[in-house]
């Protein structure tokens, strides 16, 4: 930071606190919003929030498949929002509010999109139906009254190599029916 | 991945201050070079998190501008332009009402750009300075010329993802499909740094084809921030549209893709025409031949026809990739009829 200190002298905001505020690269403790609880964990700054989630946290329903953006197996929300879990650095969440698999269901009770891929059949090894179930969970609260198209846009990233994809819209339609009733 | 350091940067001028090298330089170095100092810069992070857990770069710190104020949103200019933050998301913009008024095709790009959970992170600019695709690029076991090495793999290797233009030394496409519509409608670029100067560069003159270096794509420099992507007042009347072909429908970098932009007199013929060419080559690829069939014609499907074929003027297919052509040629016609049918 001598460098970068010495090129900001005099130089307004960034003068006054010196550089950026550096942590790292050993573990820095941070809270994350999990599931509307404060979990308190410490992290390496390169530690993904997948695997803050699942090692950390024990909260394996999120899973990691290709580890790249490529799969959306390990989709989780952020603010509501669908993001993938394993290119995102738990540092890098912030005050954001995490919801995971787990978070779905309330008093006991599974969320309508989760009893719907039960009746629906809509998952065969389940590896990918976490992902799958987040963005259909999303999609509804963006769009209650979806058309099967919205969903096939909003399943789109996700892939299911025991090829579910019917099944899961034929669910996520129903269990917009399901929410309403 | 490696272990790294974070840095919050709250100002721009802090974070071009902290941010050592760019990708393009730290990758090209030998290894081990830059060792405790290398710093870079993080946006949404999916190209980056992508070259870090390859082992393809071993920063010691990540400046991330993420709660840098100011650097996202979309504000109407004065003149007539639009100014979009650097770090706004693909997500935001594909929904901007903004946006959606006034250049649907480039929001209709970025919402048809990878997945939803990578269009709610990734930035405009971290999309415009992501790094190729080609896979021996991406694969640490391969030194390659664009990574400091002596050979292009591609060339005589696996490359039906590879350039049909300008394709003799280095074979990638440009992977960003922004770039595509950006560069047909004269998008520039916004760049400050550590000292607060400002440079503004023409989004076609950014880009840097592999004869003026193999090793980078772009002209970003070290301590340097990229805080704005400028689209002009786009002239009445100008007739844009976006195609694109995929290997499928969902979501991937696509095989190839056109931007078309022209304006017509009141006879009804072509005045000034942009051609840009996705995926075909190094940089976002301006097909002039295609540009002059249209000049001064009126717009119909013989002349669509035309440019379709004058667009693959100067192609050099490579062993895999020779079925760009006729992708290409009915994109360039699609795209210059679609642009028509739009009043
Ligand atoms: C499955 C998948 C499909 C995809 N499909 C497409 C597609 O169809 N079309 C497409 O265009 N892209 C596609 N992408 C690529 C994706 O859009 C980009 O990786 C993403 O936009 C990068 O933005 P970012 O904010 O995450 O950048 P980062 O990864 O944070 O940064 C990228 C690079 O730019 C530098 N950088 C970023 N912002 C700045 C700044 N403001 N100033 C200076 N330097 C900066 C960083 O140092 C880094 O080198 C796809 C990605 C995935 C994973
Ligand atoms: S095409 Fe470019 S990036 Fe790919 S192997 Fe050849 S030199 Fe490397
Ligand atoms: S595991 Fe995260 S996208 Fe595949
Ligand atoms: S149910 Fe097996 S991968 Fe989707």
């Amino acid at each position: 930071m001598v460098e970068a200190a010495s090129v900001l002298v005099g130089q307004g905001e960034a003068a006054e606190s010196g550089g950026p505020a550096v942590v790292g690269p050993d573990p820095v403790q941070i809270t994350l919003t999990v599931n509307g609880v404060a979990r308190t964990i410490e992290v390496e700054p390169r530690m993904t929030l997948a695997e803050a989630l699942r090692g950390l946290l024990g909260l394996t329903g999120t899973k990691i498949s290709c580890g790249r953006g490529a799969c959306s197996a390990c989709t989780v929300w952020l603010d509501g929002a669908t993001v993938c879990s394993c290119m995102m650095l738990a540092i890098d969440v912030g005050t954001r509010s995490v919801t995971t698999i787990e978070g779905l269901a309330t008093g006991g009770r599974l969320h309508p999109v989760q009893a719907a891929f039960i009746e629906h059949d809509a998952l065969q090894c389940a590896f990918c139906t976490p992902g799958i179930v987040m963005s259909c969970a999303a999609l509804l609260e963006r769009t209650p009254d979806p058309t099967a198209e919205d969903v096939q846009r909003a399943i789109a990233g996700h892939l299911c190599r025991c090829g579910t994809y019917p099944h899961v819209v034929a669910a996520t339609l129903a269990a917009a029916k399901a929410r309403k009733a | 991945m490696n272990r790294f350091a974070w840095a919050h940067a709250r100002g721009i001028a802090e974070a071009a201050a902290a941010a050592s090298t760019t990708v393009a330089d730290a990758m090209a170095a030998p290894p081990g070079a830059g060792g405790d100092e290398m710093s870079i810069v993080k946006a949404g992070g999916i190209d980056l998190i992508d070259l870090l857990k390859e082992n393809l770069l071993v920063p010691a710190k990540l400046v991330s501008l993420k709660d840098i104020p100011g650097l996202d949103g979309v504000v109407e200019e004065q003149g007539g332009g639009l100014r979009i933050g650097a770090m706004t998301t693909l997500a935001t913009l594909a929904d901007h009402s903004v946006l959606r008024r006034r250049c649907p095709v480039l929001a209709d790009a970025l919402r048809g750009s990878a997945s939803a959970q990578i269009r709610n992170v990734a930035t405009l600019g971290g999309n415009l300075l992501q790094r190729p695709r080609c896979w021996y690029f991406r694969a640490a076991d391969y030194r390659c010329l664009r990574k400091g090495g002596g050979h292009c793999f591609a060339l005589s290797g696996e490359n039906q993802y590879h350039a049909i233009f300008d394709n003799g030394q280095c074979a990638i496409v440009h992977p960003s499909t922004a770039a595509t519509v950006l560069v047909a409608l004269g998008a520039a670029v916004e760049l400050a740094n550590a000292e607060g100067a400002q440079r503004q560069v023409l989004l076609e003159d950014f880009f840097v084809p592999p004869h003026r270096d193999v090793q980078r794509e772009n002209d970003l420099k070290p301590h340097e921030i990229l805080t704005a992507i400028l689209l002009p007042q786009l002239p009445e009347g100008l007739r844009m549209a976006h195609v694109k072909q995929g290997e499928r429908d969902s979501f991937d970098w696509p095989l190839a893709d056109v931007a078309v932009a022209f304006d017509l007199d009141p006879e009804g013929s072509c005045k000034r025409a942009a051609i840009i060419l996705g995926a075909a080559a190094p940089v976002p690829h301006r097909a002039r031949t295609a540009e002059a069939a249209l000049r001064g014609r009126r717009i119909d499907e013989d002349t669509a026809r035309q440019a379709g074929r004058a667009a693959l003027d100067g192609a050099m297919p490579l062993a895999k990739n020779a079925y760009k052509l006729p992708l290409f040629e009915v994109l360039v016609r699609r795209a210059i009829l679609a642009a028509a049918a739009r009043q």
